[in-house]
């Protein structure tokens, strides 16, 4: 593994400006802020930077981004995957572009070096010029260290971190029980919506679990739903739950009965899947297998957030990168079964462009929200960002873990406690 | 100027008008029953239906968005409640029977929290004949930019 230099931020103390139950507004605007998290959390932890159906066979290819770099996740020749960064070891241009693909080799379009899909480089033009300059050998792209679970691709330029599984830990468990909503297929990334917010990335990261929000911001989506179904989205005085599960990540617990998508198969079909279940039949489909994908096809009960940059959204995966102090793109990925009927995968994207991405019945209005927190955060020099909501009530969970009500901000307060380690370790 | 063309053209700046000035409820009477409205993210594909878009809205999801903009309730419509929008370059691309297909250009400007945006896009109408007008059997918004990030668009490209 070839070393990684990356630009050393100025030291910032934060340590007094996360406390426990308040943050100071200076994290989403202090550019000298934003330099130490690129290199304090992004460039030293693991990164969410794809799932491996983006990657299908050899040749395949996804761009991305560890947080202001960019990379690239590739599949070799043998099926193995690459992450490697997206800069050519002559003069520094980008070797790929675009969303995803399939290419036989990458080729630098400045001078015409060609990479392999494992990123050794393989042909340089008028070879002579480098003899006894420099060997091919030495100049491959630079590969990161990257490890999987359940399909998830994360890579880190830390070298000395402990294994993914590990860093995961308590998430693991939700991981699992959100790949269940692929319906018995081999979950598959169906597409993405992709948006930006003139706002601070972490205000993103704190609204994936803020139930608070859900029934002002998202009422104008509540109102579009059926009864039944707007019934099941009024969770805010359910027993549902926000768990700290550790090393920042957490869980927020909106539908419980949506928890295990394989439990309860024998339940009424919704009112709102009927036509999608009658639509199996048709095609041949038996009670059993048409159960098990109306349970799937809405996704899980839960929001599982994973620090830093990636969640597992109920029905997809959410993805944020952090662009500036005050810029902020987010992908929203939606997800669905490979080989799955036709109906299931359609069904599956009807839904997501319902609430999702910058046309949705919800998004717009989450972003419109956050950019609103943005703008106010400039006001006043003392002013903090409460996030101490339900701190007398907490519990602890089963799962011997710190919890708190579906509406507490429990999820928020595990993600800044482990920002604030790693900012000022 | 062809009879065909002007028809055509009076017809989308109709639909033009009737969207930057939010009515709404009319633009929904512009339809067929089976009509759809997409604004896909891959400019490139004709398989809507098996494809993740910005929108994909056959009669009832129409129905709800309209009545999501017209609520009140949402506050992304509440910054943008104002578009400028103007087609041009209109191509009539096929005719056969009752049914026209056509492509024009579209650029539209909303104004969100004192920001000026612009979204251009290639449509392409497939329009119906019925009594002495025309109504949308299908309208595809390619923006120039589908494939690469967008804001929130707190209304109807
Ligand atoms: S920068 Fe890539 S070949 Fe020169
Ligand atoms: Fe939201």
């Amino acid at each position: 593994m070839t070393a990684c230099l990356t630009t050393r931020a100025p030291e910032v103390d934060i340590a007094d400006l996360v406390q426990d139950d308040k943050v100071h507004s200076s994290l989403y605007s202090d550019p000298a802020i934003f330099e130490a998290e690129l290199d304090k959390v992004f460039n030293n932890t693991w990164v969410w930077v794809g799932h491996t159906s983006e990657v299908p066979e050899s040749g395949s290819y996804k761009t991305a981004f560890i947080g202001r770099q960019p990379v690239i996740v590739s599949r070799d020749r043998k099926g193995d995957i690459h992450v490697m960064l997206n800069r050519c070891r002559h003069r520094a241009a980008t070797v790929c572009e675009g969303k995803r693909g399939k290419v036989k080799s990458f080729v630098c379009p400045y001078h015409g070096w060609g990479y392999a899909l494992d990123g050794e480089l393989r042909a340089i033009p008028k070879p002579e010029e480098y003899q006894g300059v420099l060997d091919k050998k030495d100049f491959p792209l630079v590969r990161l260290r990257h490890e999987t679970y359940q399909g998830m691709i994360f890579a880190t330029f830390n070298p000395d971190i402990q294994p993914l599984e590990e860093h995961l830990g308590g998430a693991k468990k939700w991981i699992d029980l959100f790949m269940k909503q692929s319906g018995g297929y081999p979950l598959k990334v169906l597409g993405d919506h992709r948006f930006r917010f003139p706002g601070n990335w972490k205000i993103q990261l704190e609204n994936t679990t803020d139930a608070y929000h859900f029934p002002v911001v998202h009422k104008s989506f509540v109102s579009s739903l059926d009864d039944q179904t707007s019934k099941i989205f009024d969770f805010l005085d359910g027993p549902g739950f926000v768990e700290d599960l550790g090393n920042g990540h957490s869980v927020m617990v909106m539908i419980p009965e949506l928890v295990d998508l394989d439990a309860n198969l024998d339940a009424p079909i919704p009112e709102r899947f009927k036509d999608f279940a009658a639509e199996l039949e048709c095609e041949g489909y038996d009670d059993a297998q048409v159960r098990r994908l109306v349970r799937a096809v809405g996704g899980s009960g839960f929001n599982l957030n994973l620090f830093p940059n990636v969640a597992c959204s109920m029905a997809f995966f959410r993805v944020l990168r952090p662009v500036a102090v005050d810029e902020t793109e987010i992908h929203h990925v939606a997800i669905g079964g490979d080989g799955a009927p036709a109906a299931f995968n359609q069904l599956r994207m009807r839904l997501h462009e319902h609430f999702q991405g910058p046309m949705g019945f919800g998004t717009p209005d989450d972003a419109e929200a956050w950019e609103r927190v943005q703008k106010g955060s400039r006001a006043g020099d003392r002013e903090w960002i409460l996030v101490n909501r339900s701190l007398g009530r907490l519990v602890t969970s089963p799962d011997g873990n710190t919890a708190g009500s579906v509406c507490s901000e429990t999820g928020m307060r595990a993600a800044y406690r482990k920002y604030k380690q790693m900012m000022t370790a | 100027m062809s009879t065909l063309r002007a028809e055509v053209a009076a017809f989308i700046d109709l639909e033009a008008d009737m969207l930057d000035f939010n009515q709404y409820r009319e633009w929904l009477d512009l339809w067929e029953p089976d009509g759809v409205y997409v604004v896909p993210i891959d400019r490139e594909t004709e398989d809507f239906a098996n494809t993740l878009n910005f929108a994909y809205d056959k009669a009832e999801m129409r129905s709800l968005r309209v009545a999501r903009l017209l609520s009140g309730d949402a506050i992304s419509t509440q910054t943008t409640y104002k578009t400028v929008r103007s087609v041009s370059r209109l191509r009539i691309l096929a005719e056969d029977g009752d049914t026209v297909k056509a492509r024009c250009s579209q650029f539209i400007a909303e104004n969100r929290h004192g920001n000026l945006k612009t979204y251009p896009a290639d449509v392409t109408f497939t329009l119906r004949r019925s009594g002495d007008g025309f109504r949308m059997v299908e309208k595809v918004v390619r923006l120039l930019n589908a494939d690469h990030h967008l804001s929130s668009i707190g209304y109807i490209l």
